[in-house]
């Protein structure tokens, strides 16, 4: 959950008293918890080794902060590390002096490959260029045609051969030259790192087509065995980058931060999603945040500015402030909500929340009820419970399958919070809170707590 | 933004009695306002859009809630033909060339070439002697390494440690490794490994899991399979979002023999679902194997839409007998959070691990064992037609130790 590596290091650093700098003892233990943090979040054994080794010897013996808790000092200084190995030199993609430019893609089966691709298309297609792609997967059924179906839809178009993998790819680029296509992306079969015939043959692709980039493209999700793939795909082709897909689900992702050290070349787009479309440059400060368990709270934030309409949003806002914010909004505003994902997990992502709040549980069976409630009011009721007399309460009750006393709590605890929200105070503390947007790993500010008991 | 979403959920949370309601997980109740009312499958025609999945739907200004944006855009067949669901889809001629080298690799060679290809940190155990930390630091790296995780790691291990304590195994490194491997292996006993068949016909086993996964592949071997033992297996189509899926799957019916049912592009998989599970039983073939479209856990409207077919597949005639979860060995931690969401969704019944012939141990599996009681059905060693065999535990357990 968000920000438990926090909590944990600020319940071994409160013993930590009056001492000027962080102590060996505390330290080892900080360790221990980040070498959890770190393998429950897929990274590579050797890369933890590694990167705790790295932070012991930033933190061993350093000046205690006077700006921050011993904690937060720490996290920093993991967060520092962590952003910096996945980080380092960004791609910066230029283009062939004499077109087209080439792009290889290889991976594993089932990495994402020709998602990729198209969307890489798509990418050039933005950046004005004029890309054809290569589909030269030969081996998984209807590969090519899938690689045909999504150039249609991202307006590329798709060349292939029923030739060998290698033929292919070369006939590729010399449809390219001939017309007049400046990139083109070539789509290779799913391998195994230790097929050698197809670690070969994917080499000899290379060589026939001397491409200006060549991507391992890998899954966000992949354990330890990212490292050996990783390796392999290395030494058979000079890789330039990696493409990281699968990142729009809750995988911590450290095999993002394994296959960078791996690799040594940078991350340079990850996909987050199915559509072409779904296709980013990488951000290591927000990758580091997640692996750690804080939360890609960044994401969290683009993600809602996606799917939550901002309009509604805005309007929502307003109406809180202002006292009028009804159950018809509340209602639309979960709606809203669940587009993000399942609500339990929304909440694990929210940053500046306090620790009760955010460990608290939401049976999602509490919410289909309280939504069943709303749904049986009339638009009038919605708007102005008041009027809700026992009657009316009785069939709110009935068509909802709940009892008068919920329909009569849910509008209780409406009432209070509106009246809450309506005071300024409330409302500046959880504004400032929101405001939070980066995870620092700071602590959670107080001020949440301060504007008086939410219950 | 993110200010409403606080704001939003701490009033939930109060409104909730104070976010103290105990956590009882029993799936997201859509509450109907998502998933829309049954409706009979009836009739599939090709702009049929029903279900959970908002795909193609234009919600709000315009932003679409579930998949994308392509919807039926996309979906329109080869050639602009539509495709019709009710026939069953003449099998597409291979387009693909499937080198030589390929279809010739046999199980045995699969597994051997991956058990090479290992490096041999175990060795360096057997060759200790006595049993010091340092032989247990050995023993965790090398279960960490095959993505068993901490947890489970960590039980097999203090559980090994209290044995050695009280001597109940030989004061040997060796004697620890073959102990722990043991374990390992107790871990799957009991297991029901048994691909059941519902006692009427047809039996349904629907097969779900993450993107890229090797559902559709798995499929096709085990059509093979059945149509071998000489059970009549009908193919449905219930991936229809991914380009191309369908015409996927149909070259694996052409490879397996088995017959095939389609929808269009777009389409909603429960009723793609639904009329194979209808030409099945007109046709007294005895088995439906229902692909389905990868799918992430954290989508709310995809799990829905996945509830929705596995409901409509039990409808009579059809009986769902198997809903099997199809996870890459390659899979790290987040293969525990796949098993413990889809079988909450779906009831899942059995694991199939595919790609065990390459580097990857799969050992999530031990951790989804240990911590659900999923059994592990069916390995996938390839991507030819014979590469699934029944899982073994005592070959996985070696594999994870050499």
């Amino acid at each position: 959950m968000f920000d438990t590596l926090t909590d944990r290091f600020d319940g071994i650093f409160k013993r930590l008293r009056g001492r000027g700098r962080l102590g060996d003892a505390e330290v080892s233990e900080v360790l221990r918890e980040i070498r959890v943090a770190l393998l429950e979040a897929d990274v590579s054994l050797d890369v933890v080794r590694d990167l705790t080794e790295r932070i012991r010897a930033r933190c061993t013996g350093a000046d205690l902060s006077k700006s921050l808790t011993p904690a937060q000092q720490v996290i920093k200084i993991v967060n520092e590390e962590l952003t910096a190995t996945l980080g380092g030199d960004a791609l910066r993609l230029t283009y062939a002096s004499r077109p087209p430019t080439v792009v290889l893609l290889a991976g594993l089966q089932g990495a994402g490959k020709t998602t990729a691709a198209a969307a890489l298309a798509r990418w050039f297609k933005q950046q004005g260029r004029h890309p054809l792609l290569v589909g030269a997967d030969l081996q998984r059924p209807a590969a090519v045609e899938q690689l045909r179906v999504l150039g249609r839809g991202v307006g590329v178009p798709v060349f292939s051969d029923p030739a060998s993998p290698v033929e292919v790819a070369r006939r590729g680029v010399a449809e390219a030259v001939r017309v007049g296509r400046d990139v083109v992306v070539i789509d290779t079969a799913g391998r195994l790192a230790i097929d050698a015939e197809l670690m070969d043959e994917v080499r000899d692709v290379a060589t026939a087509t001397s491409p200006d980039y060549t991507f391992f493209v890998v899954d966000a999700m992949t354990g330890q065995d990212a490292v050996r793939s990783a390796t392999a795909f290395g030494k058979a082709l000079a890789l330039d980058g990696v493409i990281l897909t699968k990142i729009d689900g809750d995988t911590r992702g450290g095999a993002a931060l394994s296959v960078r050290h791996v690799v040594g070349k940078p991350i340079a787009f990850v996909s987050t999603g199915e559509r072409p479309e779904d296709f980013e440059a990488f951000h290591p400060d927000r990758m580091a945040s997640r692996i750690l368990g804080m939360g890609d709270v960044l994401g969290l934030i683009e993600r809602a500015e996606r799917e939550y309409d901002a309009g509604t949003a805005e309007k929502a806002m307003e109406r809180l402030r202002t006292g009028r914010f009804t159950l018809e909004d509340f209602h639309d505003q979960l709606q809203q909500m669940k587009r993000m994902g399942p609500l339990q997990s929304v909440l694990g992502m929210l940053p500046g929340v306090p620790k009760e709040i955010r460990n608290a549980s939401i049976d999602d069976r509490d919410v289909a009820r309280v939504e069943a409630i709303i749904r049986s009011m009339t638009p009038a009721e919605r708007d102005d419970p008041a009027t809700i007399n026992g009657s009316r309460r009785s069939r709110i009750a009935a068509g909802s399958g709940t009892s008068s006393t919920d329909v009569n709590n849910l509008l209780r605890q409406f009432k209070e919070m509106q009246r809450l929200m309506r005071s300024s105070g409330a409302m500046g503390a959880v504004a400032r809170a929101g405001g939070r947007r980066k995870a620092k790993g700071g602590r959670v500010t107080p001020s949440l707590k301060d504007a008086g008991s939410l219950r | 933004m993110t200010t409403v979403l606080v704001v939003v959920i701490v009033l939930l949370l109060v409104v909730l009695g104070g976010g103290t309601a105990v956590y009882t997980r029993r799936g997201h109740l859509s509450g109907g306002s998502r998933v829309p009312p049954e409706q009979p499958p009836g009739v599939l025609s090709s702009d049929q859009e029903v279900g959970g999945a908002e795909r193609g739907v234009a919600d709000g200004d315009g932003e679409p809630g579930g998949r994308g944006g392509e919807g039926p855009g996309l979906g329109t067949a080869l050639d602009g033909v539509p495709v019709e669901s009710k026939a069953a889809f003449p099998a597409v001629a291979e387009q693909t060339i499937t080198g030589p080298s390929r279809a010739r690799r046999g199980l045995a060679g699969r597994i051997g070439r991956a058990r090479e290809a290992l490096t041999g940190s175990l060795g360096a155990i057997r060759a200790r002697g006595r049993v010091d930390d340092a032989t247990f630091e050995q023993l965790e790296e090398a279960l960490l390494l095959a993505d068993v995780g901490l947890p489970t790691t960590g039980r097999l291990l203090d559980d090994l440690r209290a044995r050695a304590r009280a001597g109940a195994i030989a004061d040997d490194a060796s004697a620890l490794l073959d102990a722990l491997k043991q374990d390992v292996v107790e871990l799957f006993a009991g297991e029901d490994r048994t691909l059941h068949l519902a006692g009427s016909s047809p039996s349904v086993w629907l097969f779900v899991g993450v993107n890229g996964v090797g559902k559709t592949t798995t499929i096709g071997k085990l059509a093979a399979r059945e149509a071998a033992a000489g059970r009549s297996v009908v193919l449905a189509a219930g991936d229809t979002f991914r380009a191309a899926a369908g015409e996927q799957l149909a070259t694996w019916a052409e490879r397996s023999g088995a017959r095939i049912v389609r929808g269009s592009d777009g389409a909603d998989p429960s009723s793609v679902v639904f009329d194979a599970v209808q030409h099945a039983a007109a046709r007294g073939a005895q088995l439906v194997l229902a692909d389905t479209a990868g799918r992430l856990h954290t989508k709310v409207n995809l799990m829905d839409e996945l509830r929705k077919v596995r409901k409509v597949a039990d409808r009579p005639p059809g009986a769902v007998a198997e809903v099997l979860l199809v996870l890459d060995a390659t899979t790290g931690q987040n293969g525990l959070v796949q098993a413990r969401e889809f079988a909450q969704a779906v009831d899942v019944t059995g694991i199939v691990l595919t790609k065990l012939d390459g580097t990857a141990k799969g050992g999530i599996v031990c951790a989804i064992r240990s911590e659900l009681g999923l059994p592990i059905k069916l390995v996938g060693i390839g991507e030819a037609v014979d590469d699934l065999v029944e899982f073994d535990p005592v070959e996985f357990a070696d594999a994870l130790f050499s």
